[in-house]
């Protein structure tokens, strides 16, 4: 739990010595409780208080990042159950499953789905992850073997090497420890001869044990070998299991600061059909997993849980907003109308898909607004006829237009006139106030 | 350090609604956050109505309007068709055609639609209007009174026409749909105002606006579970209202369900993404609290069925 400001000037020298940069001990606790500090700048605070504010300002869930370079997967850190009271921060990692009794071109063919994932969405490269490779052999030949092919192909795809065989895991550790992998597979059963690999090549342990209870028991025992990064697993497999698990796991790291449940969760999300996995592993998304396997990357199964993930892990206190420029939907010929809004993600989103619903070709101008919406804009004065004048001459969009004309929002209709004398030349319209009313206003627009 | 088990108890459930005639249904009445079974009790499953409308589609992707082609240029063929082939345990008839912008068709014609739909059909019926909030009024009026004596439920009711829409709800017995646009606030103060016309509230269905997977559905997601959060710890009687979902609609609305694959390879075949698109966005507005959602395509319904078979495994325990 964290501490308060009283909490912590308690613990710190009393002094008002200034060194800190802060005018007073009081006011540097203050700034501690709100982590806008470092302990670290106290040059005469004790090591016992040091320690007992280390404990009590490390995240609920420990900061752990896998793999390696520009592909690294930051986990963990999260600070609350709901979005709205405070944004979800590390989106879940998505994996995808091979196993060392796949047939050669099957992995192959799976390896080549996840390098080619990468979609960009929303100013984001969203992609798959990692690579989890499994042990389902427990041969520890075929699975070295496994990883081998693994690495040649996608050298930087961070890795979950699953095993619980401590002979099969060091194996592929030999090959993979410098990609910075999880080995997963610990339980009561391996966990002394699992923690000193992990130990060893400084990767992240993957444990799993039946329950929150036994969980918390074995992380740490692991603890206690000497591991301190760990990923969980609560062996939940069904959804239920898997909401019941993770939701418990969630609030006690969270309301409780319990340390032995503090750890990223890894969710398997992998079933025969499909569309019920995207389902699962919409349900880890939403409901507090780090990493989801799932058993295959087909395209269209991506791109909705990407977006899902997009989605529910944006800022709520923030607004998405999109780039300041002029989009072609469809594609706008000389004639075409110009539509503006503001750059609100959601306003965006939803005039462009009217305008292609309405299959009229046009340009639809996107004016920074701070990503506000139309009247918010327009009541904080980012929205008016100056600044939207200033936007359109900049952007010389005029070159490419027949006709000068400017479609505004029905909601703004009090500024065309004054849009009109800052726009010679220009005709100022008044659309529709609604979006999903732009079909029938763009199908009789010019008619 | 021992661990113990978080488990929270709320004093607030929420409302449970029945409705229909020969065949009911149910949804709602359960103590508990969305398919939280280990720490309460949800008698009822979720429940998933199928959308009909009152003139063809010609705004639904190819995906899912073929599913239709045969039946949906009637909507007496087209409800028997979801009852009988599909299975649907309700049916949600959009009267899309009275909107100004398409058939601009009448109450009178919507209420022969209306009467025509429950002629043929067992299970219950939503009746939606075409979210005109001027033309609304007048056709549900009409539509209410065609279904009087079936409980249907009848919607949506917005800030700018509940009057009308509640008023005919309560002369014909019907549930209420009260739709407010993704503001916990103005959810609020709608349910409160219908029920000082004298609306049961417990007759209401709180819709706090669904977006498409995408496109906004973290706004939905979070109203939601602060509504139903509002429902559970506060026992708010103006937030314990079950939660519509009406995901289809908005689901296949978008570009991601309707581009061709040829348009955009890297998205990969647009029929099994349009149904992931729609199960996805109905699966996270599940997840968010929804007890009643409207959906489109079979596939998309039965894949979210399974989802709800797994998250209530061992329900209501």
């Amino acid at each position: 739990m964290a501490l308060s400001g009283i909490e912590i000037f308690k613990l710190l020298p009393k002094t008002n010595c200034k060194k800190c940069g802060h005018p007073t001990c009081l006011a540097f606790a203050m700034k501690l409780a709100q982590r806008q500090a470092s302990i670290d700048l106290c040059p005469d605070v004790s090591e016992d208080s040091k320690r007992v504010l280390g404990d009590a300002a490390a995240p609920p869930v420990r900061p752990t990042v896998f793999g390696a370079g520009d592909n690294a997967v930051k986990m963990g850190e999260e600070t609350v159950l709901f979005r709205h009271e405070k944004k979800f921060v590390n989106p879940c990692a998505l994996a995808v499953e091979v196993k060392d009794t796949m047939q050669d071109d099957e992995i192959s063919r799976i390896l080549d789905d996840v390098l080619a994932s990468g979609i960009d969405r929303v100013g984001q490269r969203l992609k798959i992850d990692a690579i989890f490779a499994g042990n389902a052999s427990n041969d520890p030949a075929s699975f070295e073997g496994l990883v081998k092919a693994v690495v040649a192909k996608a050298p930087d795809l961070p890795l979950v090497l699953s095993t619980s065989n401590p002979a099969a895991a060091e194996a592929a550790l030999k090959i993979a420890a410098d990609k910075k992998p999880i080995l997963y597979g610990a339980d009561d059963s391996n966990a002394e001869a699992m923690a000193k690999l992990a130990k060893t090549y400084k990767v992240i342990l993957g444990v799993a044990a039946k329950g929150p209870e036994a969980l918390s028991v074995l992380t740490e025992k692991i603890k206690g070998f000497g591991v301190e990064d760990m990923v969980i697993d609560h062996g939940g497999r069904t959804a239920a299991e898997i909401l019941e698990g993770n939701v418990l796991l969630r609030r006690s790291a969270i309301k409780k600061n319990f340390k032995p449940l503090g750890y990223p969760v890894i969710t398997f999300a992998q079933r025969d059909d499909s569309m019920l996995e995207t389902l699962i592993a919409s349900l880890g998304i939403a409901k507090y997993s780090s990493i989801v396997v799932l058993s295959s990357a087909e395209r269209w199964k991506n791109i909705a849980l990407f977006a899902l993930r997009q989605n529910l892990y944006t800022d709520p206190q923030v607004p998405m907003q999109v780039e300041q420029k002029i989009y072609s939907v469809g594609e706008p010929a000389p004639e075409s109308p110009l539509i503006i809004t503001t750059n609100f993600s959601l306003t965006f989103f939803i005039v462009s898909g009217e305008i292609e619903n309405s299959r009229v070709a046009s340009r639809l101008a996107i004016m920074d607004c701070e990503g506000m919406s139309v009247l918010t804009a327009w009541a904080a004065g980012k929205f008016t006829a100056p600044k939207i004048a200033q936007f359109i001459l900049e952007s010389g969009i005029a070159d490419q237009m027949k006709n000068k004309e400017l479609i505004i929002p029905g909601y703004v209709a009090i500024i065309s006139g004054a849009l009109e004398e800052k726009l010679p030349g220009w005709k100022i319209t008044i659309g529709p106030r609604e979006a999903n009313a732009l079909p029938a206003f763009l199908k009789n627009w010019n008619k | 350090m021992a661990y113990v088990a978080q488990k929270e108890n709320f004093p607030g459930k929420v409302f449970e609604v029945t409705f229909g005639t020969d065949t009911k249904a149910v949804f709602g009445g359960q103590n508990a956050l969305p398919f939280y079974a280990f720490e309460g009790s949800i008698p009822n499953r979720p429940l998933i109505a199928y959308e009909i409308q009152d003139i063809t589609p010609d705004d639904w992707p190819e995906a899912v309007s073929s599913v239709y082609k045969d039946v949906s240029h009637d909507p007496v063929a087209w409800a028997r068709f979801s009852q009988d082939e599909l299975k649907a345990k309700a049916i949600a008839l959009r009267l899309i055609g009275t909107h100004p912008d398409r058939e601009d068709r009448t109450p009178a014609e919507a209420a022969k639609a209306v009467r025509d739909v429950l002629a043929v059909i067992k299970v219950p019926l939503i009746i939606l209007g075409s979210n005109s909030i001027e033309k609304d009024g007048p056709v549900l009026i009409a539509a209410a009174e065609a279904a009087s004596g079936r409980n249907c439920i009848i919607g949506k009711a917005q800030e700018a026409n509940y009057k009308t829409i509640a008023a005919a709800a309560m002369a014909n017995n019907h549930k209420l749909i009260a739709m407010s646009e993704l503001d916990v606030n103005l959810a609020k103060q709608l349910n409160i105002l219908i029920s000082q016309m004298g609306l049961d509230k417990e007759r209401i269905i709180t819709d706090p606006m669904c977006s498409a997977l995408g496109y906004g559905i973290e706004y939905t997601y979070s109203v939601s579970e602060r509504i139903r959060l509002a429902a559970l710890a506060q026992s708010d009687p103006a937030m314990q209202q079950p939660m519509l979902g009406d995901a289809g609609m908005h689901a296949w609305k978008v570009k991601e369900s309707s581009a061709p694959e040829s348009d955009i390879p890297a998205w990969g075949p647009e029929k099994e993404r349009g149904i992931a698109w729609e199960a996805v966005t109905a699966g996270a507005v599940l997840l968010a609290g929804a007890d009643i959602l409207i959906m489109r395509h079979p596939e998309a319904v039965s894949s979210v069925e399974k989802f709800i078979d797994e998250l209530m495994q061992d329900g209501g325990r």
